[in-house]
């Protein structure tokens, strides 16, 4: 995620003459993992009835439902990107007492289950919850609206976005930082021409990862938000319904989700190339 | 920057393991067994069967010496899904017809199912009541938010039944995909009623109030039971069978608000 | 006419230090590694706080702080010193084609887009790197991507340049243009120049400032300090060997007892502290003590050979001698051997330290 420094050696070189590689029994638990996430992605496909594949997806809850989790998970991006953003660098580029607890809280959506994230959410934001009463107040209800869905899945994406951003901040080290301070660029300047261009890369695998999750959020959705088709039934929810009744619309509906999920990993690889 | 990246992995690993754990699923059971059980009986069962058949369990091993009795709670359909696909069950118990009528069509039933109990519908309310919530119509004031289930899953069916049996048109704020996510829903506060199963109610304490209504009769919830045909224990899954249906069986069921079937 | 003034302590890395620089001033900044030098340009750039101190640039103070009894402590952020930093990377921002990288800081000062690459140009141009404008840093070479660091830094118009070793990462056939670009666009600025290479202090330096275990030991004109270097440092990179110790009357007597006569340019009373200098050239080396006129005749084990010019130089722990390459066959010098230098007397200047 590095910049090539002048005097490193070129990586496309490194690779043709690399002469030591891994030991070759690697490649056999290496291959298993493999296929071991390849497999189910393949049953999936085997197990789709095309005949009825257009009309399964094409129908009015599966595009709500669609359209729902797309929208939502490009505003919980936003959001991830906006609050993010700020937060890694806190945590790379400044120490205080207590840095190493707080960013450890910070990090805890990613172990946690996200079922308990509804909870916590739920008990925060809720009617009756933390700030339930002062948000009533000012006329604020999130219980059961699609901010809630993107709340949800802003609490569990934002350590993916921070994890990574933070990690691209101290890789790419303040020297540079240092030089623009001295060249008289203010620190906003420095933030915005130096900082931000320099992780970029960073910046995008973790807004990339941060929609993945978003777009598959589903524990703390339906137990913070809800299930309602066009309002808070995202397409995780609707999959998990359609289960009930309607396996092939299920499975229809799971290979439209890899398939955007394979898209968007796609375009922003496409684009980071470029 | 490596090390960087080998702990992202290893955190990733982690959320995945802890995000597996989370879906809802099977429960599993089991009484105190009295010396060491020889053999196992396996009962699938609708996941508002958890309280009354885990009695029912002990009860059975009990007069049963060396049986084991254990569950698999989770939703009717997910049972029969699994059932279909090669779980190892001796007992089936649906909570609604349409899914065991699946399961004898898959040609996994041994007997014909027998029908247990019956669960009608009903309000549940937070215990202050906030919207003043008293009949099904008042389900249909668009300020009061109403939690049902999904029109997909059988709770829904029966309370889309109710409207219209009732003529109540209700728009509700979520469609759950589970009757304890409306009851959670009502019991957390956030939502001003929801149509439960009064089995629901009762089991749930004082942390909601249950308002019947006219109209539920019009939907009642037939639970049926039968014996697997894959099952190596098929006396033991008759008997259990038998001990359900039985006056004993009858007034644990009853015990938690089941009906007669 | 002075333009800059600093004193600094930092205690965590031992650094008290003060100088200033003058208005059309070259000042090199030598001194071992450790000594404090780069801790030195971090204070005067503002990226490291020091304890105590303070420092003026022009009538501007970058920072006052620690001082007893003042009313309160003052420090100027980096951004606004008007103090460039030349590092001994390059470091141009990845991003930005050598012409932005260039324009940088005219943009950063507020001027505008076509403003600030007008600026960017006429710099680039001035350090011999107009053909190089549109090309990223990654397709710059070491030489390249320095020569546009350096107008970078120009292009603020400093009011002090600080560099911390700009040559030292370059090829050894890169640093002559770079020195002779340096040598032209430097004339008229204040700048603080870090370095270790002799070269760079003659040809761009005014003034040369030794520092040592974070204070100054020498401070005065580049051709001084280079012929009569009073501190080891300034010897050793003026290829002079020297014996730092007491004048007795007759020479130098340092505290191992090794006495070096010489002759007394200037003033030196018995009792005062002296060194006593003179070029490794003038030593001649034998396997036993030669007879003859007066000597000075030392002891010594061979440490090292390596090669010098056309001659070998032959290193022992503290003095060194050129021979050559015949002398060492003739003699048999190798490491660890025991012989003895001897250097004529009117071959060693003796002056107070």
């Amino acid at each position: 995620m590095s910049w090539p420094r002048p005097g490193s050696p070129h990586p496309e070189v490194a690779n043709r003459t690399r002469a030591v590689g891994p030991p070759r029994w690697v490649f056999v638990p290496a291959a298993a993992g493999a296929v071991f996430v390849v497999l189910p992605l393949a049953a999936i496909i085997a197990r789709v009835r095309w005949s009825g594949f257009l009309a399964l997806v094409t129908s009015d809850s599966s595009l709500a439902a669609l359209a729902l989790s797309l929208r939502t998970s490009a505003t919980s991006t936003l959001l991830c990107v906006g609050l993010g953003v700020p937060m890694a660098m806190v945590l790379a580029r400044t120490s205080f007492p207590g840095q190493q607890v707080l960013r450890s809280l910070v990090l805890l959506p990613l172990v946690l289950p996200p079922v308990v994230g509804g909870i916590a959410l739920l008990y925060t934001f809720g009617r009756r919850g933390l700030l339930g009463h002062t948000l009533e107040v000012l006329g604020i209800q999130v219980a059961f609206t699609t901010a809630a869905v993107i709340m949800a899945q802003t609490f569990v994406a934002l350590p993916f976005l921070v994890v990574s951003l933070e990690g691209a901040l101290r890789t790419s080290g303040e020297r540079y930082e240092a030089v623009a301070a001295t060249l008289g660029a203010g620190p906003t300047t420095v933030f915005r021409r130096v900082t931000l261009p320099l992780v970029l890369p960073g910046l995008a695998a973790g807004a990339v990862l941060s929609f993945a999750r978003s777009l598959g959020e589903f524990g703390a959705t339906i137990t913070f938000a809800g299930s309602l088709q066009g309002v808070t039934r995202t397409l995780p929810l609707e999959i998990y319904l359609q289960r009930e009744v309607d396996p092939d619309a299920a499975v229809a509906l799971s290979l439209v989700l890899v398939l955007v999920a394979v898209l968007v990993i796609g375009l922003v690889r496409a684009g980071r190339a470029a | 920057m490596k090390r960087w990246a080998a702990s992202v992995v290893a955190v990733l690993l982690i959320g995945t393991a802890a995000g597996c754990g989370s879906g809802r699923s099977s429960g599993t059971s089991s009484g105190s067994p009295s010396g060491s059980p020889r053999q196992t009986l396996t009962v699938f069962a609708a996941a508002s069967l958890t309280s009354t058949f885990t009695k029912l369990g002990r009860e059975f091993e009990a007069a049963h010496k060396g049986v084991k009795v254990s569950f698999s709670f989770a939703g009717s359909s997910d049972l029969v899904a699994q059932i279909e696909q090669g779980a190892p069950a001796d007992v089936l118990a649906s909570a609604d017809t349409k899914n065991m009528d699946e399961a004898v069509s898959a040609k996994v039933v041994e007997n014909k199912p027998v029908a247990f109990a019956s669960n009608t519908l009903e309000i549940a309310v937070p215990p202050d009541n906030p919207a003043g919530v008293t009949s099904l119509k008042d389900l249909a004031t668009p300020s009061t938010k109403v939690v049902v289930c999904a029109p997909q899953v059988p709770c829904g069916a029966a309370a889309r039944k109710v409207e219209q049996i009732a003529k109540v048109r209700i728009t509700p704020v979520s469609e759950e995909q589970a009757v304890t996510d409306v009851l959670t829903k009502v019991e957390s506060g956030e939502a001003d009623a929801g149509l439960v199963y009064l089995t629901d109610v009762r089991a749930a304490g004082g942390k909601v109030k249950g308002l019947t209504f006219p109209q539920s009769s019009s939907a009642v919830n037939t639970y049926p039971i039968a014996a697997l045909k894959k099952s190596k224990h098929a006396t033991l899954a008759n008997d259990f069978v038998n001990l359900v249906t039985s006056t004993e069986g009858r007034s644990v069921l009853a015990a938690a608000g089941f009906a007669a079937p | 006419m002075t333009v800059f003034e600093l004193s600094a302590t930092v205690r965590h890395r031992g650094l008290h230090v003060a100088f200033s620089v003058g208005e059309h001033e070259v000042v090199a900044l030598l001194g071992p590694n450790g000594a404090g030098k780069s801790t030195v340009l971090s204070v005067v750039a503002g990226l490291l706080r020091p304890d105590v101190g303070h420092a003026t640039l022009g009538e501007r103070v970058l920072f006052d702080v620690g001082r007893p009894g003042a009313s309160q402590a003052s420090f100027l952020p980096a951004h606004r010193r008007s103090v460039a930093l030349l590092a001994q990377q390059p470091l141009l921002f990845p991003h930005l084609t050598a012409r932005d990288n260039v324009a940088f800081g005219p943009r950063s000062a507020g001027r505008s887009r076509a403003e600030s690459r007008a600026i960017a140009t006429r710099w680039l141009a001035e350090v011999d790197a107009t053909q190089l404008a549109h090309r990223r840093p990654a397709q710059l070479s070491g030489g390249q991507a320095q020569r546009v660091a350096v107008a970078r830094a120009l292009a603020t118009d400093p009011g002090l340049l600080l560099m911390d070793e700009p040559m030292a990462a370059l090829d050894v056939a890169v640093a002559p243009t770079l020195r002779q670009m340096l040598r032209r666009v430097l004339a008229d600025r204040a700048v603080v120049i870090v370095t270790h290479d002799v070269l760079d202090a003659l040809l761009l330096a005014d003034r040369v400032i030794v520092l040592e275990n974070g204070h100054v030991v020498e401070d005065g004109p580049t051709s001084q300090v280079l012929a009569r270097p009073r501190s080891a440092f300034a010897a050793q990179i003026a290829g002079l060997n020297m014996v730092r110790g007491t004048y007795d009357g007759r020479g130098v007597r340092n505290p191992d007892g090794l006495l070096i006569e010489g002759l007394t340019e200037d003033r030196v009373d018995p009792g005062d502290s002296a060194v006593a200098v003179f070029r490794p050239s003038a030593v001649g080396v034998y396997t036993r003590p030669p007879g003859g006129s007066p000597r000075n005749v030392i002891d010594v084990t061979v440490t090292e050979l390596e090669p010098h010019g056309d001659q070998i130089r032959v290193r022992t722990a503290e003095l060194s001698a050129d021979v050559t390459a015949g002398a060492v066959a003739d003699l048999d010098l190798a490491p660890a051997r025991r012989v003895v230098f001897a250097v004529k007397a009117n071959e060693v200047a003796i002056y107070r330290s």
